[in-house]
């Protein structure tokens, strides 16, 4: 990078100096243009990905899913099916990649780690008092720590979204850092929940200070409430790590979470990435869906791709 | 205003796909005209997209269609009669349109048609009792066999009786709790898109009975290949097609009903529900052998 993205990075570091300062450089982010973002994004969903290019997105976005199970009924047996599933999505067509990583609460760590050991395929937990994060700081270190400590590769952290929403920009950016001190190696995810957030210009802030705090990637929502990811707020969040990097040379993932359930939802994401964000993000190291029904229908629309016929759920597996 | 000036209202036909009203996926319709060539309406040329969003919707319907009572899938089959009787003056225009028949001879036809559906609604809680029960077994057993619906049923609608047919292949698949995707008679679509309106409106559960028209070969091909269709009833195809349907519909072992030669103006007989069943038999223990030596 030259030396001027640097002294714009160091200038970034300055930001987070106090309150006021961190008040006065969100704030001074240019407001969004929430129609025009709605129509560039529902733009970009008419594109037509057929043939060739539709088995290239969907094995894409096959590698690029983070298998989730957030429930509290979670049991061991459902983790180390869910681990299985991972790492070979269709049993009867190994050329299937595996996905990304599979998603669990942090006292099933262990059991996910064990299920998918030997793979490639990631374990993230949740932590911080997911989904709510309605709980003393020193608590969410510890979940944090916990989670690392049995294994975690990466850490889906929630923000405080009353503090957020309060203005109280400096301790939602302090807790960020504590967070990922508290990681060590792992991958810091930081989710808004955008659901909750109420406007746009309320994304962009978040989006940025997540990333001054120092995540690894940043992501949409919990999947715990009525709004969860939409084409127009990923867009909005992958204009956010593309600026970022820009301005200071350092590459942020985005992690679009719930709601998206069809292969053809998937296709109008990985679109929105190669047009907004570039090349760069198409790889499972930069983007990510959190999902569990998603992959069904990739597979299902993969052996259609394959055989020519339509296949359905008696093909996959009931999860 | 005199009636010579008021403009016609066309009526737009579309498909009923998961108790909804959809135009073909693909945009395209064709010309539908009566028995003299005159044109009548637009109809949707469906795809094989509409197909597959079709199977979609009676998959997702049919765990709740099968799970009702017999007794209620009776009474909302009636309730579709009764529907069908208050429509019984559009249904004889456009039978009498399209199969070229005088108005009393389509009104015979459509009377012949709600009577059926009557007639089915009333089997929903009686072939249970015909085509299963007890079983005498060697053993301190209850040995019982009911019938089940088979799933999904694809359902090419014969091509010459665009009413009377429809009902009598269609009625009997759902009495018994199945899911339907109806392809309409390729000629004479017209009153098979119309019973979706009554059906959506006679507490017919959304995706029961889904409505496709278009060209028979084009639709059919999909489904007879797909593979989460169970069953599919080829009473529309013509000797050519049901023979590649069948080797398609193999696959995934469909149940498959061949064409054959029906007089569709007569009682049917229950065999049109039994070919969309399965016999499911479970064995249980009579309970205490006691001392008594009683088996109950």
């Amino acid at each position: 990078m030259p030396t001027n993205a640097s002294a714009a990075a160091h200038a970034l570091t300055d930001v987070a100096a106090s309150d006021s300062t961190l008040r006065r450089f969100l704030h001074g982010l240019p407001g969004v243009d929430a129609v025009g973002l709605e129509g560039r994004a529902a733009s970009l969903g008419t594109r037509s990905i057929k043939t060739t290019a539709k088995a290239y997105a969907i094995d894409l976005a096959i590698s690029m899913v983070d298998l989730t199970t957030l429930e509290g009924a979670d049991t061991p047996g459902k983790v180390r099916a869910l681990g299985a599933k991972a790492v070979h999505p269709d049993p009867t067509d190994r050329t299937t990649p595996p996905t990304a990583a599979v998603c669990v609460y942090p006292d099933m760590v262990a059991t996910a780690k064990e299920a998918v050991a030997g793979s490639t395929v990631k374990v993230a937990s949740v932590a911080t008092a997911f989904p709510a994060g309605r709980a003393p700081i020193a608590v969410k270190l510890a979940d944090v720590r916990e989670a690392v400590s049995a294994g975690a590769d990466e850490i889906d952290m929630v923000i405080d979204r009353g503090a957020f929403l309060a203005g109280n920009y400096m301790k939602v950016y302090d807790e960020i850092v504590a967070v990922k001190e508290a990681c060590g190696a792992a991958r810091l995810k930081v989710i808004f929940e955008t659901g909750e957030l109420s406007t746009y210009d309320n994304i962009r802030r978040a989006s940025w200070l997540g990333m001054l705090g120092g995540a690894d990637f940043i992501k949409t929502s919990t999947g715990k409430v009525a709004v969860n990811a939409t084409p127009a707020n990923t867009l909005l969040m992958l204009e956010a790590v593309r600026d970022f990097r820009a301005q200071t040379g350092i590459q942020v993932g985005v992690k679009p979470a719930g709601g998206i359930r069809t292969t053809k939802d998937a296709v109008k994401f990985l679109v929105l990435v190669n047009e907004t964000a570039g090349e760069d993000w198409l790889d499972n190291h930069w983007f990510r869906f959190g999902a569990s029904s998603l992959l069904n229908d990739l597979l299902m629309q993969r052996q259609k791709l394959a055989t020519g016929r339509y296949s359905g759920p008696d093909y996959v597996t009931v999860d | 205003m005199s009636d010579a000036t008021r403009l016609s209202v066309f009526k737009t036909y579309k498909l009923y796909v998961g108790g909804k009203f959809p135009r073909s996926e693909s945009g395209r319709v064709y010309e539908v005209t009566d028995s003299k060539g005159k044109w009548l309406a637009n109809a949707p040329l469906s795809s094989r997209k509409d197909a597959r969003d079709a199977v979609v919707a009676a998959r997702k319907a049919f765990g709740g269609w099968s799970g009702a009572t017999a007794y209620n899938r009776g009474q909302i089959l009636y309730r579709v009669a009764e529907m069908l009787e208050g429509r019984r003056e559009q249904y004889v225009r456009e039978v009498a349109d399209a199969e070229g028949l005088s108005k009393s001879k389509a009104a015979a036809q459509v009377d012949a048609a709600i009577d059926r559906w009557v007639w089915y609604a009333g089997w929903t809680d009686k072939i249970a009792q015909v085509v299963g029960g007890g079983n005498p077994v060697a053993g301190p057993y209850f040995n019982l066999s009911s019938p089940e619906p088979t799933g999904v049923v694809a359902v090419l609608a014969p091509q010459e009786s665009s009413f009377l047919g429809l009902v009598s292949v269609l009625a009997p698949v759902i009495a018994t709790g199945n899911t339907a995707i109806v392809v309409a008679s390729e000629k004479s679509p017209l009153p098979a898109l119309s019973l979706g309106e009554v059906l959506a409106t006679s507490d017919l559960p959304g995706g029961v009975v889904n409505v496709l028209s278009g060209r028979t070969a084009e639709i059919a091909t999909p489904l007879a290949a797909h593979q989460d269709v169970n069953a599919i009833d080829l009473a529309g195809a013509d000797d050519v097609l049901a023979k590649e349907l069948e080797i398609a519909a193999a696959d995934n072992l469909k149940r498959v009903l061949r064409p054959q030669p029906v007089d569709y103006a007569v009682t049917p007989g229950i065999d049109r529900m039994t070919a969309f069943l399965e016999t499911k038999t479970v064995w249980h223990p009579t309970g205490s052998l006691g001392a008594s030596g009683s088996s109950y």
